[in-house]
């Protein structure tokens, strides 16, 4: 008989190691997987994990992770505040089409003006249109108790009937003969977000995003601010006993986390997807909380856990393509590791014993 | 009664002590077939611990029990189920998705099949009086209908002891009446039972015979209809109350004045506050009374801030603050420790550093700009813990592994430290070991000797009468009008309390 036994203290040792075993337990059960489907296993995850970063198109691929990595990451560090408050924005998707909407709006308004200026203005509209995209069901939330992770899945569906309206009417281009799709912002400079440097994938989002995970490393470990978060999250009476006031947080942490979706949008829609379309959106904002778990909540774990799932997808992708994979089958694989995730996070709070019969 | 020939139940000489505590010493008492038998005591007299070891949840370290004559030591609760003895606990321990007959199937050893296992439940509620449908989901029943699943949980398995702990905490009085007719009727009909209370009328209306416990041992045993509730009452909380001579000294001005204070509960099965209004001086004591799960709650939130009020009604220093938050009131002087330690006063999972930032921020100057001063966290945590003596291996240790009384320790540590004008306590010596207990008064004590105006809100009297100034009681959400603790009898104590003679008379005598 196996028996679980509660930690007094959480084990530093494996709150840092489940992530890694959950990768190992993702490799062996996914591999099963590929071999099952008649693949060699060995090669699949070889092409996933190991021929984006070290394999003959790595020089390509290298950049392609970045591109992927930084929309989630940046999404992924918004949503560990609120999760760690227990706040559940699972609505960052509807945030990043708002955010990527109000954006490319405000700057496609100013066309052809070429200034400066422009490009920073609409990452404020950006980041507004996601942040107040959130705030809806914020203050839904505060002022009438309604269930957040409800109202803010259900906004990603009015935000995504909302991009295919602004595909096809009131973003799209007048030049376009009437293909649904906004301008280019390839041939827009001053409302583009190109690569910094050539061949890098390095953009505007990538910065943002190692800002996101240091500002919020320092947030959570010398602010005050983080110490409320991760006090209502953990023990919400005694966060109220310490002053906390829990809408105040609700509306902070969906401010904060809507915010940094619709910066992803922006970074996205005028950089690597070049326009708004009515599928510009890949699904970023669903899978940056299976990044933000991995993560641990953390935003150093976060940034590794963006990158890790980047190589999932570029890797998935290249196996698809190289080895015939079924894409179902690698959307499985990248389930398979919150699930493995997931259920390795108990032993950093218990340990598990082995008991002979029973002990009185 | 007390033959041991006719006795079903007789316990000899049971003792249990845990770490610190002797919860039960050297207790004997007998039940008679059929007998209605009251366990009275105040909180932590060892009533709990008592019936425990009778219904093989914990082990005596020492006495024996006989059952119908045979030795009886039930090494866990299903043997004593086996034997005849059922409990009724005081928290249900239901399913509320399930239905009736699907959980009272849970608790059974070998449940029959549904079909006719909802035809007993029919059957034994119908018997007994107690009206409940077996295909109801739980979820949708009241607290009194719970309690009748727990209760035909335990008649189906034909008891020849039941015991009940603390049955009508949770009921409407038209339950109660309820339930007293079928205990009653299971009386007349051969079953003991252990009746477990600290209300005086109901044990005086229902009893046979009653032990009365306190600080853990057989204080004496009665016929409980023969006593008066004053009598009842003087017996539990015990004749030896000489409430220490404390110098009176002259008290400062009023630091903490409330007025008319009524505020529903936060919680749905709390007790709503109505119009209590109190003042209390500079280096003076306040101790409220009163049976638990009379507001005591409810009063500490209103005065820590966690719930607000009209600004007027609470003041501090003269300044109406009733719609102030905890900060603010932190920032006035006011400093609180809750009951509950675990995931109330302090985060659980949270090192006692972090814990100690927790209500400290703000009087101990530990966060500038935002920005928390972590070394000066540190060094506060290490302040309290060398102080009050807490015993960890260190700091960085999560709240949760520390032993109930070296947390209170440090909690109240943590509020006294931070030089406070005013401090509301709430139980804060629950739970801990005598020396630590000691420690934690005289630390109370020595705050109010220092200048500050503290408010006990206690159910242990002897911990109030030893250090409180002023003596006041909580009941049903009311306050009684404080009177000075010098001088006060018992009865007048009873009277306070008015569980012994009903809140009429409590507010006749006051108003």
């Amino acid at each position: 008989m196996f028996i679980l036994e509660k930690r007094p203290t959480p084990s530093r040792f494996w709150m840092a190691a489940t992530p890694v075993l959950a990768v190992i337990l993702t490799m062996i059960a996914g591999g099963l997987m590929f071999a099952i489907l008649g693949k060699d296993p060995f090669e699949a995850i070889r092409t996933i994990f190991w021929d984006p970063l070290f394999g003959e198109f790595a020089f390509y691929l290298r950049g392609q992770l970045l591109v992927k990595a930084a929309p989630l990451v940046l999404i992924a560090v918004g949503l560990s505040l609120g999760f760690r408050a227990g706040i559940w924005n699972i609505g960052a998707e509807g945030q990043y089409i708002v955010g990527a909407i109000s954006g490319a709006a405000v700057g496609l308004a100013f066309f052809p003006t070429e200034s400066r200026l422009i490009f920073p203005v609409m990452v404020v509209a950006g980041a507004l249109g996601g942040m107040l995209w959130a705030l809806i069901a914020g203050f839904l939330k505060t002022r009438f108790n309604t269930n957040e992770i409800l109202v803010s899945l259900m906004l990603v569906y009015v935000a995504q009937t909302f991009l295919s309206k602004a595909a096809t009417g009131f973003l799209r281009n007048p030049e376009g003969m009437g293909f649904p799709g906004s301008r280019n912002f390839s041939s827009f400079p001053a409302a583009a977000n190109p690569e910094l440097i050539a061949g890098s994938g390095v953009h505007w989002g990538v910065i943002a995003a190692l800002v996101a995970v240091i500002g919020a490393y320092i947030l959570l470990s010398r602010h005050i601010l983080g110490f409320q978060i991760r006090l209502a999250g953990q023990s919400p009476r005694a966060a109220r006993f310490a002053g906390v006031s829990p809408n105040k947080l609700v509306l902070l942490c969906m401010g904060i986390s809507g915010g940094l979706a619709g910066l992803a949008g922006l970074f996205e829609v005028t950089g690597p997807a070049g326009q708004i379309s009515i599928d510009f959106n890949v699904g970023y904002g669903f899978t940056a909380i299976i990044v933000a778990f991995l993560g641990r909540l953390n935003p150093l774990g976060i940034l590794l856990a963006g990158i890790l799932m980047a190589l999932t997808y570029v890797g998935g992708e290249m196996a698809s393509t190289n080895l015939g994979l079924p894409s179902a089958a690698i959307q499985a694989f990248q389930g398979m590791l919150l699930f493995f995730l997931l259920a390795v996070d108990m032993l950093s709070n218990y340990r598990i014993r082995l008991s002979l019969g029973r002990a009185a | 009664m007390t033959g041991t020939a006719d006795a079903l139940l007789q316990v000899e000489g049971l003792t249990k002590a845990y770490p610190g505590v002797v919860a039960n010493s050297d207790v004997s008492f007998a039940v008679a077939p059929g007998e209605v038998h009251a366990l009275l005591g105040e909180n932590g007299a060892g009533k709990s611990t008592l019936v425990k070891m009778i219904y093989g949840l914990v082990k005596p370290d020492s006495g024996r029990m006989t059952l119908r004559g045979a030795p009886y030591a039930p090494p866990k609760p299903s043997i004593a189920r086996q034997q005849g003895v059922a409990m009724v606990f005081q928290h249900f321990s239901l399913f509320e998705a399930l239905n009736v007959a699907e959980n009272v199937a849970l608790g059974m050893e070998h449940p029959p099949r549904m079909g006719e296992l909802a035809s007993r439940i029919r059957q034994v509620s119908q018997d007994y009086g107690l009206p409940l449908d077996p295909d109801r989901l739980v979820g949708d029943l009241s607290a009194g209908e719970r309690q009748r699943v727990e209760i035909i949980r335990c008649l189906l398995q034909d008891p020849k002891l039941l015991i009940m702990d603390e049955p009508t905490s949770v009921l409407t009085p038209q339950e109660v009446d309820i339930l007293f007719q079928t205990l009653r009727q299971l009386s007349a009909e051969g079953t003991a039972i252990l009746y477990i209370s600290h209300k005086l009328e109901e044990i005086r209306a229902l009893c046979d015979a009653a032990t009365i416990l306190r600080r853990g041992k057989v204080v004496a045993t009665c016929t409980p209809r023969e006593k008066s509730a004053r009598d009842l009452a003087e017996m539990m909380v015990g004749e030896t109350l000489t409430p220490p001579a404390r110098s009176a000294k002259a008290k400062g001005a009023v630091a903490l004045e409330v007025r008319g204070l009524s505020v529903r509960s936060p919680n749905p099965f709390g007790t709503a506050l109505k119009d209590i209004s109190f003042a209390v001086q500079k280096g003076e004591i306040l101790g409220i009374a009163g049976v638990a799960g009379n507001g005591q709650d409810e009063l500490l939130l209103a005065l820590s801030g966690e719930v607000r009020t009209g600004r007027d009604i609470i003041r501090i220093d003269g300044q109406g603050c009733g719609d102030a938050g905890p900060d603010e009131r932190r920032r006035a002087g006011l400093v609180a420790a809750p009951e509950e330690r675990l995931g109330h006063a302090a985060a659980p999972d949270m090192s006692l550093t972090e814990n100690a930032l927790l209500s400290g921020a703000i009087r101990k100057g530990l966060v500038s700009r935002g920005f928390i001063d972590w070394p000066a966290t540190r060094a506060f945590a290490e302040e309290i813990v060398k102080r009050y003596d807490v015993r960890t291996p260190g700091i960085w240790v999560a709240a949760r592994a520390l032993s109930g009384g070296n947390l209170q320790k440090f909690v109240v540590g943590r509020e006294l430290s931070q030089a406070p004008t005013i401090v509301v306590v709430n139980q804060p010596t629950w739970g801990v070991d005598a020396s630590a207990a000691a420690a934690i008064r005289q630390a109370l004590i020595d705050r109010a000797a220092e200048g500050a105006a503290v408010v006990v809100i206690s159910q242990d009297l002897d911990e109030l009468l030893e250090i409180a100034d002023r003596f006041a009681a909580l009941n049903g959400g009311r306050l009684t009008k404080p009177r000075p603790v010098q001088g006060l009898t018992v009865d007048e104590i009873g009277l306070m309390m008015g569980g012994a003679h009903g809140m009429e008379v409590a507010h006749h005598v006051h108003s």
